[in-house]
């Protein structure tokens, strides 16, 4: 028998530590979905529901593309919204279509933390022991906190590199070599490499250059394809882009994070909106305070904790006077009406910065 | 010879063209249908705004672009500035009316509403994801009614009791006014009832959670319907100004932002004895097969775009 091959959908740059983890912690060949491209998402909106919202239908595509190529095994997780659900329904749809595959969903009940996917990873390992399971699992985070501190670094320089591709050559060179990582030391001394390589690339950034925010829903922040580049569009114009949400956030910081946010926001939101909504709101705050020059919220059409947040941060941003613009990624949408929005949103920025 | 600069707004449905001098006054100015193929319409634009130009006078040194078509004929026109509808409409209005609060604008594809404090852009909203209450809205539902989408407003002013109309979505208010016409409602009840559920859609769409503010400008093709603009007036409660350079704002402001780019390109108005050619590419490098647009001057290879990465980009 054939060894079984697992496949899990995509989210940014974070294929690499995922599939480090599963090439560790399992004895199976870990195949990465192919990478999305438009046939991802007419593949996945093809057979989702249609008022199902746009991560559901990106996965769906990554799950079909992996089939195709020989997946047998496909893993799914996560949680905070209906998201928690997916995995189930994107398992029928995929049975329903013919596929032959095993279904490894991380979670239990709906819940997802270090015990649940060490119970699901035994289905397909038995062998594993949980200190090999620790070990991976921890090394694989410090894998992530390394690339989403130097992606946050890359995002408030890219726009000013003055040699074209500069920035994102690095960081491919980059995701590269973290997916060879031989274990914490030999990680850590990569970071550092990788740190100094990046302050090293030339950058034409003055003190007062235009900074914005962006805060909104998960999976579009994170993963570029859903919305249209945006960082990438954004960058162009010369603009500091701060994001909030990685992988480091909401697996470690936002736990730690929700009493204070309630607190500092308590004369906008008594209760927690669900997902990231209150985050959000916080993050408004947060970029007001800090003197932004605006906010994008992002978030895929339909999402219902953010449907919920958006009247409270814009209320947030009326009373200070922040300007906000909102979008909302769906299949269809065409990326030119972003470009104008865009294009008019620095537009006034600009003016703003001119008056004052 | 005084320097003058060239703004050409080309819009879904109408394409609109003007000529300012260095003082921001008018010289000239054309307005004509696009009829779905901006090229054509702005030879045509250019032809016309030639017979009103003086070439001894005036030279024009600039020229900028805007509307759906923005770069496609600021590719031709070799347009010294390309800018987003937004800015140039907010430019152009303000020039005339320096004190404007609120500018509403609806035209043939789109709406938008503009919020401005002190001159400035501070806050904005396009429609997303509908294009209900729109311009070809109003035309297609004037066929069906059997009249001029010109004379929509002077027939809605004469009802008396205003037919209701859903206005939350373009299908269900077509579906609700063949309802209410094969109901036997007056023609022009349906109409005023059209033209309201128009500006209702738009305040509660576009116009959602903004402070609309007076001094308001209603602009765009639609404003030039006055059942549309006394629906506002009612819903706002507020008077509504409907400038007579309504239509030529986005094209006026995108000729001040020309000026104001201090460059001087050559323009030619015999442009419309070239040939253009705009064809559709698929770049079959990766499964995205991006559609990339060339621009061919005279069957040579002027510009490209619609490449999402490096492997399908097109030297010219």
């Amino acid at each position: 028998m054939n060894k079984p091959i697992i496949s899990f959908p995509h989210l940014g740059n974070y294929s690499i530590p995922i599939s480090f983890f599963l090439r560790h912690v399992s004895n199976l060949k870990v195949q990465t979905a192919p990478k999305i491209t438009k046939k991802t998402i007419e593949l996945g909106s093809k057979y989702s529901p249609d008022f199902v919202c746009l991560p559901f239908k990106y996965n769906l595509g990554n799950f079909i593309e992996a089939l195709e190529e020989g997946a047998t095994i496909i893993a799914q997780a996560g949680g905070g919204c209906r998201y928690g659900s997916y995995g189930e329904v994107q398992e029928e749809i995929l049975k329903d279509l013919g596929y032959n595959f095993t279904f490894l969903s991380l979670m239990e009940n709906g819940r997802i933390n270090i015990l649940t996917i060490y119970k699901s990873l035994k289905k397909i390992n038995s062998k594993l022991s949980f200190l090999k399971y620790i070990y991976y699992l921890c090394l694989t985070m410090l894998m992530i906190n390394s690339m989403d501190k130097l992606e946050n670094y890359i995002r408030l320089n890219i726009g000013f590199e003055e040699k074209k591709d500069s920035f994102s050559n690095l960081e491919k060179k980059m995701l590269k070599d973290f997916s060879h990582a031989k274990g914490f030391i030999n990680l850590t001394i990569k970071y550092y490499k990788y740190k100094k390589l990046f302050k090293k690339i030339p950058i034409k950034k003055s003190e007062d250059c235009l900074k914005i925010g962006i805060i909104g829903e998960l999976y579009t922040s994170m993963e570029q394809f859903s919305s249209y580049f945006i960082e990438k569009s954004l960058a162009k114009y010369n603009i500091e882009v701060k994001r909030f949400t990685d992988l480091t956030y909401l697996l470690i910081k936002k736990r730690f994070k929700k009493k204070k946010m309630l607190r500092k926001m308590q004369k906008y939101v008594t209760y927690d909106l669900g997902a990231d909504g209150l985050d959000n709101v916080y993050r408004a705050d947060y970029l007001i305070k800090n003197k932004y020059d605006g906010i994008i919220h992002i978030k895929p059409f339909g999402c219902t904790p953010e449907v919920g947040a958006i009247p409270i941060i814009d209320k947030v941003c009326k009373d200070n006077k922040m300007p906000i613009i909102y979008f909302s990624f769906d299949v269809q949408t065409s990326d030119e009406g972003i470009k104008t929005r865009l294009e008019a949103l620095v537009d006034m920025l600009k003016r703003r910065r001119e008056i004052k | 010879m005084k320097k003058c600069f060239l703004g050409i707004d080309i819009g879904s449905i109408s394409t609109k063209g003007a000529i300012i001098d260095a003082d921001d006054n008018i010289i000239c100015s054309a307005y004509l249908w696009t009829e779905g193929n901006p090229l054509e319409a702005v030879k045509k634009l250019l032809n016309t705004l030639k017979k009103d130009f003086d070439e001894t006078l005036y030279k024009v040194v600039a020229v900028g672009t805007t509307g759906s078509a923005r770069r496609l004929i600021g590719t031709i026109l070799n347009a010294t500035i390309i800018k987003n509808e937004i800015t140039a409409h907010a430019i152009g209005t303000t020039s005339f009316y320096p004190d404007v609060k609120t500018i509403l604008e609806i035209g043939g594809q789109d709406s938008k509403i503009i919020l401005i404090e002190d001159g400035i852009v501070v806050d904005y909203a396009m429609n997303t994801l509908c294009a209900a209450g729109t311009g070809s809205f109003l035309s297609s539902q004037a066929k069906r009614l059997n009249v001029k989408v010109e004379d929509f407003g002077s027939i809605a002013l004469q009802s008396k009791n205003p037919t209701k109309i859903a206005a939350r979505c373009t299908v269900f208010a077509e579906s609700d006014l063949v309802h209410k016409a094969q109901m036997g409602y007056k023609k022009e009840d349906i109409i005023a009832g059209l033209c309201q559920s128009v500006a209702l859609n738009y305040l509660n769409n576009v116009g959602k959670g903004k402070k609309i503010q007076a001094p308001i400008i209603f602009q765009g093709g639609v404003s030039k319907n006055i059942g549309v603009k006394k629906a506002f007036e009612n819903l706002l409660k507020s008077e509504v100004i409907v400038p007579e350079n309504g239509h030529l704002m986005g094209a006026i402001g995108v000729a001040i932002l020309a000026r104001c780019e201090n460059k001087e390109r050559d323009f030619d108005f015999n442009i419309t004895n070239v040939q253009f050619e705009t064809k559709g590419v698929e770049c079959h490098k990766c499964p995205n097969n991006c559609e990339i647009i060339c621009i061919r001057k005279d069957k040579q290879l002027i510009d490209a775009w619609g490449n999402r990465c490096e492997a399908g980009s097109i030297k010219v």
